[in-house]
């Protein structure tokens, strides 16, 4: 093994955003040594894109929220195949994490009598987001990138993990390269935390920046750990269509939260067309009632626009399929039209929807005060991830934990908008606490050189494949984006679905010839190689639960199965891979949930 | 409809503008012509990016010169018959193509005093703000750390007083943090020693090229520099302050 620079951890967390950082707080809180990996600049992770807010009951816009109506949201949102016990620690502990913020110096819009506001969001009984205008997840970065600094962890940017390293079957640490030397480098480490984030771009049409490529849910795969809940992927309702180079990017959640409303092309309000019966109770049957929602009007019910991302989605692409949709295949998303109902109302949206209005303004020369937007759903989060213990959220290998996207659990078949913030703080929290306490129990484990000579040589590949019969790395990420938009998108079936896994068969073997030009000194091009192994590993995850999951269930809509199932309703699908290297899946029973918690559920239903 | 991009190729040693050919379409930005050049003629070429919605301040370049944001610098804006030039922004070394060593400034800001709020103002440890009362620390905390306004600063872009002077961005993160209503530190005697806010001389060029229209001049350096100057220049406030670290010494020494 040729002498690779070593860096030495007691905890190693992979990943930047807010489950990483807040990990990585938590594990320097108790005082042991911290490496943090970015694969981007500190600061830049996908956590700064979320704009809605964060979900947590603090009670300070209705006193009737609490831990219990949350929990019982999730649940719901999730159709029940969460699992309940992070639900549960979720809804209880994300008020603390989020105090905690404030602590660290971050600044929440305030209520009157200023304590942190909230703001309706889909899927949740209360006003329950605490938020910034619509740059919260900007606020949560910043403050956790700036409290964190100060704690003493070491912080490596612009670094990609390549593979984990394990003595037995224990992770040991992890070995991966810095962009700008393209050198190989050794994290060896006591305990590995993965908050690597999500998948997004193994779709065509996504809110997700080119980092999130599955590195940690294939990682944790690759080294034996077991991925469960693929098959639900949340397309978010409402990204943009339009310009096409601005395709995909997410249009908050916030914006129906302040009163927006969908239309199709006849000017129709098609979401108070289907309201699923779980919601009914809770849905507005008129349009009056549900503007009275959205300004605080406790005797009101949420208006149909503020129901669950996956079917909001599944409405819209009706609504498009159908022929009623918009000039360039979206529906309109009008927030305008409150000019009927509040004076100053062009300020008002300028004040609480400042980066969509200035998003709109600048790319599509839309005046989001005057006109209506144009969106579409665009593939935007993963409910699935790396199977974890809900207290700990240590995998089934020892000294490997899971937080934020890339773990699974909390959110069952969809998430609801909102719980992923508070899900990065509360289980980044508890993964840094545990990483640590594993990490002062055990000692680092002993590298094996062979692992790390045949990662490296696999890396380097693309610098050998160069001449005929080689392929670019970006035409085979182009084509499996488009492979998995088309055949595994928001409406499936098993005939393209079977397509699809041939495809991406292909496409591996195409990986393999993907060659590259240049240095290794900052290339994306090699980076994109390189990225592709892991976007055919969760593109194949998610494309083999999807068809093991013969119902339709939140996020994951079968044309062939469009109907629940109970059986499923009892099940997680999960994914791991057999000594022969193949990936296997299997249906397994959820862990039973304790009486007083079903008690819950039967008394918010 | 073609246009030429003429982009900096090179690296720590040396460069040269190489020119690109490529196709526009409607509503495209700079960032899509690098990533379309990119993927098609040169897989190598270095460039930042992540969110593509002026939300991550990853992909700061020159274009035609001006100091923006490639994201959000849309195609229709600039002149296309000509060639349109990118380059990577200049106050700090080149790493590679469009792609520069920004490290300085998280080094910088690790130097600046942290947070440090006043005990919280009700039992369960909590605090009270009026919004009125954070509109401008928010204004502040809306930059993205794209290092625009450290770019197109004469201080550190011409006379590279980067030992002496932290630059607009970090100015404004002092200022978020000394006009943030819970927060009891002092970092006025930094600001002017070794933050060197004096050199600021108030072109207001950063405020110019910010990509989230911080009034990072009137709103935040000018008020600072009120602080400094009364703090320093004026015989009450100097004598307050000895004062004041007189007894917070004899509190500790209690």
């Amino acid at each position: 093994m040729p002498n690779y620079e070593t860096f030495e951890h007691d905890v190693l967390v992979i990943g930047a955003g807010g489950a990483g950082l807040r990990a990585a707080i938590e594990a320097s809180a108790a005082d042991v040594r911290v490496g943090l990996v970015c694969k981007s600049l500190l600061g830049k992770a996908h956590t700064v894109m979320a704009e809605g807010g964060i979900a947590a009951a603090l009670a300070n816009v209705d006193d009737r929220d609490n831990w219990k109506v949350h929990f019982a949201d999730t649940m719901r949102g999730g159709q029940y195949v969460n699992q309940w016990r992070m639900a549960e620690l979720h809804a209880k502990e994300a008020p603390d994490r989020v105090r905690e913020l404030e602590a660290w110096g971050a600044v929440f819009d305030r209520t009157k009598d200023g304590r942190i506001l909230q703001r309706h969001f889909g899927g949740h009984k209360y006003p329950r987001l605490a938020h910034v205008g619509d740059r919260t997840g900007l606020e949560m970065i910043r403050t956790l990138q700036d409290h964190g600094v100060h704690q003493g962890m070491d912080v490596y940017m612009e670094h990609t993990i390549l593979s984990l390293l394990k003595d037995g079957d224990r992770v040991v640490g992890a070995f991966g390269y810095e962009r700008e030397r393209g050198r190989f480098k050794i994290f060896r480490a006591k305990a590995v935390v993965l908050a690597t984030g999500g998948v997004g771009r193994a779709f065509k049409i996504t809110s997700n920046s080119w980092e999130y490529t599955g590195d940690g849910h294939a990682l944790a795969y690759e080294a034996g750990a077991e991925l469960i809940d693929m098959e639900f992927v949340q397309f978010h309702p409402t990204g943009m269509v339009w310009p096409p180079s601005v395709m995909g990017i997410l249009v908050t959640e916030g914006v129906r939260g302040e009163g927006g409303i969908l239309t199709n092309n006849q000017g129709r309000r098609f979401m108070f067309d289907e309201i699923p019966e779980a919601y009914r109770a809770h849905t507005a049957d008129n349009e009056e009632e549900g503007w009275r929602y959205c300004q605080g009007h406790k005797d009101a019910r949420r208006p149909p626009e503020l129901l669950t991302r996956d079917h909001v989605s599944r409405c819209i692409v009706r609504e498009i399929k159908e022929g009623r949709g918009s000039p360039h295949g979206g529906v309109f998303l009008d927030i305008s039209w409150i000019k009927q109902k509040l004076p100053n109302a062009a300020e008002h949206i300028k004040r609480k929807l400042p980066s969509m209005y200035h998003q709109f303004k600048q790319l599509a020369d839309i005046d989001i005060t005057e006109q209506p937007m144009e969106v579409g759903p665009t593939t935007h989060y993963i409910m699935g991830g790396v199977r974890v213990d809900p207290d700990t959220q240590m995998s089934r290998l020892p000294g490997l934990f899971a937080a934020g996207e890339c773990a699974a659990g909390i959110n069952g078949a969809n998430r609801l908008g909102g719980n992923s913030l508070s899900d990065l703080l509360v289980f980044g929290k508890r993964a840094g606490e545990f990483a640590a306490k594993f990490a002062k129990e055990n000692q680092h484990g002993p590298v094996q050189s062979e692992k790390i000579d045949t990662v490296a040589r696999e890396a380097l590949a693309p610098f050998e494949s160069r001449g005929r019969g080689s392929e670019n790395p970006y035409a085979i990420q182009k084509d499996l984006q488009e492979t998995m938009q088309d055949l595994v998108g928001i409406v499936r079936n098993e005939t393209e679905m079977r397509e699809a896994l041939e495809r991406i068969g292909k496409f591996k073997s195409r990986a393999e010839k993907a060659a590259v030009t240049g240095n290794r000194e900052y290339n994306p091009g090699w980076h994109t190689a390189l990225d592709l192994k892991n976007l055919l590993t969760v593109s194949d995850a998610i494309t083999r639960a999807a068809l093991e999951r013969k119902e339709s269930r939140g996020a994951q809509f079968r044309e062939d199965y469009p109907n629940r199932d109970e059986q499923f309703g009892k099940v997680n699908t999960v994914i791991s891979k057999t000594e022969d290297g193949l990936m296997q899946i299997s249906l397994e029973p959820l862990p039973e949930m304790p009486d007083h918690l079903k008690q819950i559920i039967e008394e918010m239903k | 409809m073609n246009a030429v991009f003429k982009i900096w190729r090179g690296d720590t040693k040396s460069g040269e503008f190489r020119d690109y050919t490529t196709e526009v379409a409607e509503g495209m930005v700079v960032l899509d012509a690098v990533h379309d050049i990119q993927r098609t003629q040169a897989p190598d070429l270095a460039c930042r990016w992540n969110c593509k919605a002026g939300k991550c301040g990853s992909c700061s370049a020159e274009v035609n010169g001006m100091p923006k944001l490639m994201c959000m610098t849309r195609l229709s804006e600039l002149p296309l018959e000509k060639p349109v030039t990118i380059e990577p922004i200049k106050a700090f070394p080149v790493v590679k193509d469009l792609v520069a060593d920004v490290s300085w400034n998280f080094r910088v800001k690790k130097e600046i005093k942290p947070f440090k709020p006043r005990p919280p103002d009700a039992p369960d440890g909590t605090w009270r703000m009026q919004q009125e009362d954070i509109d401008r620390v928010q204004e502040f905390r809306k930059c993205i750390e794209c290092f625009l306004c450290q770019d197109v600063c004469h201080v550190l872009r011409d006379h590279q007083m980067h030992d002496k002077f932290i630059g607009p961005r970090f100015l404004i993160h002092v200022a978020a943090l000394e006009m943030h209503p819970l927060d009891t530190e002092d970092r006025i005697e930094e600001l002017r020693n070794t933050q060197g806010i004096g050199y600021c001389n108030i072109t207001k060029c950063c405020t110019k090229v910010c990509p989230e229209s911080i009034q990072i001049t009137d709103n935040g350096i000018i008020p600072l520099k009120e602080r400094v100057v009364d703090d320093f220049y004026d015989p009450f406030g100097w004598f307050w302050r000895w004062l004041k670290r007189k007894s917070d010494r004899q509190t500790l020494k209690r």
